[in-house]
């Protein structure tokens, strides 16, 4: 791995079809990015939050399967959610939801063409973190209020 | 003069590039995750709205054909998702090729059977 001379663009070197060593791009990755700056922040947590969705998703599948295989198998699943590591990993998974959902329609609006420029960025990266922090605190109370 | 291209006629009305299949997979991730936006909202807030449930509330829960119908969506377009976003970013950190190849097809094995576990697991309270 070797960086350019502006230090941005991170290359990785690799082997032409006869064999002689060659710079190749690698796409953008933790060590290239401004990890303060918060339009690269927010891009790389939404990748890492949907990394963290699939933690969750090995937690639905668990509940699930549980709940198709009988009372034991079941009272298992919610006798580790209801624990104090079931309730760290429920909270986080709530968090981690609705940036994933909030950050997923910011980029479909990109998508669609719209957003660009760099006020829209930041203005539409703050509401994700606003919206975020609503959303979750919406839902754990949602959770409580039903759990109690 | 217009700039010599290698690319055959064929090749450019097929429209379907180096990787041989065109848009379709950036095309799916789009299409998944709007299917998932409404979805996502509904599943947070009913499982929320479940925390504490006993086992034969939640049976009943699942078995009632709207939310056994709009689970078997959620399972199908996430699993799909989660297999298309593992996909982009394994292959763009994944060197050399062979292994970014194995890896992929594994993760995609792995989402099919989680897929096919969890929308079975559904069936079977619904059907019950």
């Amino acid at each position: 791995m070797s960086m350019t001379e502006d230090g941005q663009h991170p290359n990785y070197v690799g082997t032409r079809t006869d064999g002689t060593p060659v710079n190749r791009p690698l796409s953008p990755h933790l060590q290239a990015y401004d990890m303060l700056q918060m339009t690269s922040a927010l891009s790389i947590m939404g990748r890492a939050t949907g990394i963290a969705w699939s933690i969750g998703l090995v937690f639905l599948v668990w509940w699930l399967t549980a709940l198709a295989s009988g009372p034991q198998a079941f009272a298992t699943v919610q006798w580790f959610l209801g624990s104090v590591f079931g309730w760290i990993v429920l909270t986080g998974l709530i968090v981690v939801t609705w940036y994933h959902t909030l950050g997923g329609v910011r980029h479909l609006v990109w998508d669609a063409g719209y957003g660009y420029d760099i006020p829209t960025t930041y203005r539409s990266g703050r509401m994700v973190l606003i919206g975020t922090a609503v959303l979750s605190v919406l839902t754990l109370i949602i959770l409580i209020a039903a759990w109690i | 003069m217009a700039t010599p291209s290698l690319r055959s006629p064929l090749g450019r009305v097929r429209g379907l590039g180096s990787s041989r299949s065109g848009t379709h997979h950036w095309w799916m991730q789009r299409v998944t995750s709007i299917t998932l936006l409404p979805l996502t909202i509904w599943l947070v807030f009913a499982l929320a709205s479940l925390a504490g449930a006993g086992y034969s509330e939640v049976q009943a829960w699942v078995a009632r054909p709207l939310n056994a119908v709009l689970l078997l969506a959620f399972l199908a377009a996430g699993f799909h998702h989660t297999a298309a976003g593992w996909q982009v970013i394994l292959e763009d950190y994944v060197k050399p090729e062979r292994r970014r190849l194995i890896v992929v097809l594994l993760v995609n094995g792995l989402c099919a059977l989680a897929w096919l576990a969890t929308s079975f697991a559904v069936l079977r309270v619904a059907l019950r």
